[in-house]
């Protein structure tokens, strides 16, 4: 008999039950809640006169609707100006302390985006079921954990189940195999794999990541990488566990205390894919030839190199696809056969759950050190992902890299990713954003987004324009460097 | 959940692929609490030309005239005809009940993202999945013909065409119990208490640093 994927071990350890009709009940061991897709879910279990199966599974946090400056934040909920946000918080505040779930709320220092926060307080561990009512919970995955978004009405069902009731996926092994170029990283590789196999390229299947690419990643990396398998289609990425990801793991908040870690690692150890698992697709890519990625259209699948330009619908596909990007130059105001570098931008956000951890902001501030972001950027704003990434991240010395060169540093939420709090693009402006979807208003009504890495968005915040990452020294600090006079 | 076994409804086809949850209802809407109220906002962004926002009358903004839906041959549409990978993005529940709220009982496309086909099933939404042949065919027909309707059965998984054509479509049987039952699947999964409590408490044993209260 074949082996087993790494996605077919995580579904046998929870299965409590299958099912006649083909379905199977899941067992959840952690559950994730924010603002905006539990409130209700609670009012149906109060109405159904439900209680929730099992508190210590969930954990909760406000961040979509949450203000990112500091003058708000220091009035905690009161300082949300918007009423209809404010009451989405509250109500958040009020279902956890009704219910008892233990919650992080707007001014706890551990507060921060879900996807952020669950991972750093070790929340998140190997081998475990994780959910939340969010598509980016494919971010946990990159523990060998089983983690998919999931709707408000499974939300209801998780509370009140502590189960789902699901299909089996099919297994996609996605293989990076060599080493990335300087200045190229794990945002590039997943936006190269959308690339490749498009939005819809892993609907139905649970994508693992392997290859030598991807256990070089630190776990930050492997997590920007799982967290756009939902850009993909696929609800379900995953990293293999190896030293990496244990020893993130060591001595935070919520992982095994020092009674069970042993056992507990030798169990996380073997969430690998047998050597002779059978995946029903498989796809490969060559690290060293990616290089790093910008979109220029609105769908993660509309993405070139830095060097490309853009292209021209007439080459694309069918008539549907044709059709797509035709509609996409026009909502995003570019020409056919523009370089991808002569896009100018209006504004920069680097933050979201896919790229606001501690690497991440660290690889921004390598580029924007020493230099000025261009007087034609309007905004440049990092976002960082939580409390505590923004508290070790100005005991690095980061916050005054960012505003000396002019970016202004705020508090964690998700911002600008959707712009459902205060922070958003204008109509027709241009954005470098390490955000995961450039869907039309997305950002903002009529905003127009380019996804980009932290250190690509650094850049062309400096520059004023995309700019090649690898020109500019990426990965060492700017002194004076001819390509900021020049850029 | 609101019951569905049979359903004759007029077709509004949307030519465009990748729709994504962002289109069908924006953020700003995900503000509410309530469940119901999506409908006037179902594709706000390309529905009126100005940008909308909650708690909004919907009577005097200006409308696309472009936009499918806002088309008065299509008014009253129950019936949605898309292209592939319908539903893509964001996990929001907020896009099925806006189209729910909308008057949509039946969407039919090539392909649906994941997510989305599991929240519209638990909302009482029919999804129906043809290969691009017969999708592109019925577009066509919908497009040529004022007032087409199609009658969809899910009991016999057959959506009729008024040519009289019999399309044969497939559903998995719980899906397919459910919504005929408008059953509650949290009653249903409940029903296994027991297996839930009985696996609960092997998975304790064997791996008990997944339970907070171990220590
Ligand atoms: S940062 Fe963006 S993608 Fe991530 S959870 Fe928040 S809104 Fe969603």
């Amino acid at each position: 008999m074949a082996g087993q994927t790494l996605y077919d071990k995580l579904w046998s350890r929870h299965l409590v039950k299958e099912r006649d009709d083909g379905t199977a009940l899941i067992y959840i061991d952690r559950h994730l809640l924010h603002e905006v897709t539990s409130p209700q879910a609670f009012e149906g279990l109060r109405l159904a006169g439900r209680k929730p199966w099992r508190l210590d599974t969930n954990l909760a946090t406000p961040d979509h609707n949450v203000p990112t400056t500091l003058k708000e934040r220091a009035e905690g909920n009161a300082g949300i100006v918007d009423p209809v946000s404010r009451i989405q918080v509250e109500t958040l505040d009020d279902n956890c302390t009704s219910f008892g779930i233990e919650e992080f709320r707007i001014n706890d220092a551990r507060q921060g985006i879900v996807h952020v926060v669950g991972p750093e307080q070790g929340a998140t561990q190997p081998g475990m079921t994780v959910v939340c009512g969010d598509s980016h919970t494919a971010t946990h995955g990159a523990f060998g954990a089983l983690a998919h978004g999931i709707g408000t009405s499974e939300v209801e069902h998780v509370l009140a189940t502590q189960c789902l009731i699901q299909h089996k996926m099919k297994n996609l092994q996605v293989r990076v195999e060599g080493e990335l170029g300087l200045g190229v990283t794990a945002k590039d590789i997943v936006l190269a794999v959308i690339g490749k196999i498009g939005t819809a390229g892993g609907t139905g299947y649970a994508i693992e990541f392997a290859g030598s690419a991807i256990r070089e990643l630190s776990m930050e990396g492997r997590m920007t990488i799982c967290n756009m398998a939902i850009e993909a289609g696929a609800r379900v990425g995953l990293v293999a566990v190896d030293d990496t990801t244990i020893e993130y793991l060591r001595r935070r908040p919520f992982a095994p205390s020092e009674k069970y870690l042993d056992a507990a690692v030798a169990d996380w150890r073997e969430l690998v894919s047998d050597a002779d698992a059978a995946f029903d697709k498989v796809v490969e890519l060559d690290a060293a030839a990616i290089e790093p990625q910008v979109t220029w259209g609105t769908s993660p699948e509309m993405v070139a190199g830095v060097g490309a330009q853009v292209p021209d619908p007439a080459a694309a596909g069918d008539e549907t696809v044709q059709q797509g990007v035709s509609r996409a130059l026009e909502y995003m105001g570019l020409q056919v056969g523009q370089q991808i570098t002569d896009i100018q931008l209006d504004k920069v956000f680097i933050g979201s759950c896919t790229n606001s951890r501690i690497e991440d902001l660290r690889e921004a501030s390598r580029v924007a050190k020493g230099r000025k972001v261009a007087d034609t950027i309007q905004l440049a704003m990092v976002v960082p992902g939580s409390g505590l990434v923004k508290r070790q991240a100005e005991e690095e010395g980061l916050d005054k890299i960012f505003l000396e060169a002019g970016f202004e540093w705020r508090e964690p939420g998700c911002s600008m990713c959707l712009a459902m709090n205060a922070d958003k693009l204008g109509t027709g402006e241009h954005c470098a954003s390490t955000s995961n979807r450039n869907f039309e208003g997305r950002q903002g009504y009529g905003g127009r987004t380019h996804l980009v890495s932290p250190a690509m968005a650094a850049a062309a915040a400096i520059a004023g324009h995309f700019v090649d990452v690898r020109d500019f020294g990426a990965g060492r600090a700017a002194n004076d460097d001819s390509q900021v006079q020049e850029a | 959940m609101r019951q569905f076994d049979r359903h004759q409804g007029l077709v509004a086809p949307m030519d465009r692929a990748n729709v994504d949850t962002d289109l069908i209802i924006p953020k700003q809407f995900l503000k509410s609490i309530k469940r119901t109220g999506f409908g006037p906002n179902l594709f706000d962004e390309l529905r009126y030309l100005d940008e909308g926002y909650p708690g909004q009358d919907v009577a005097n903004r200006p409308l696309n005239p472009d936009f499918v839906l806002n088309q008065s041959r299509y008014q009253g549409a129950s019936v949605l005809l898309a292209r592939r990978n319908f539903g893509c993005g964001s996990s929001r529940e907020h896009a099925p009940w806006a189209l729910e709220d909308f008057g949509f009982r039946v969407i039919i496309a090539p392909s649906f993202a994941d997510i989305f086909y599991n929240n519209a099933f638990k909302n009482g939404l029919l999804l129906i999945t043809f290969d691009e042949a017969t999708v592109d065919r019925l577009f066509q027909e919908a497009e040529a013909e004022e007032g087409y309707r199609l009658d969809v059965d899910l009991e016999s998984q057959q959506v009729i065409t008024p040519h009289g054509e019999t399309l044969t479509f497939e559903v998995d049987s719980f899906r397919k119990q459910c919504l005929l039952e408008g059953l509650d699947d949290i009653g249903l999964t409940l029903k296994d208490g027991d297996a839930i409590a009985d696996f609960e408490q092997r998975h304790r044993q064997a791996r008990p640093w997944l339970f907070r209260q171990a220590g």
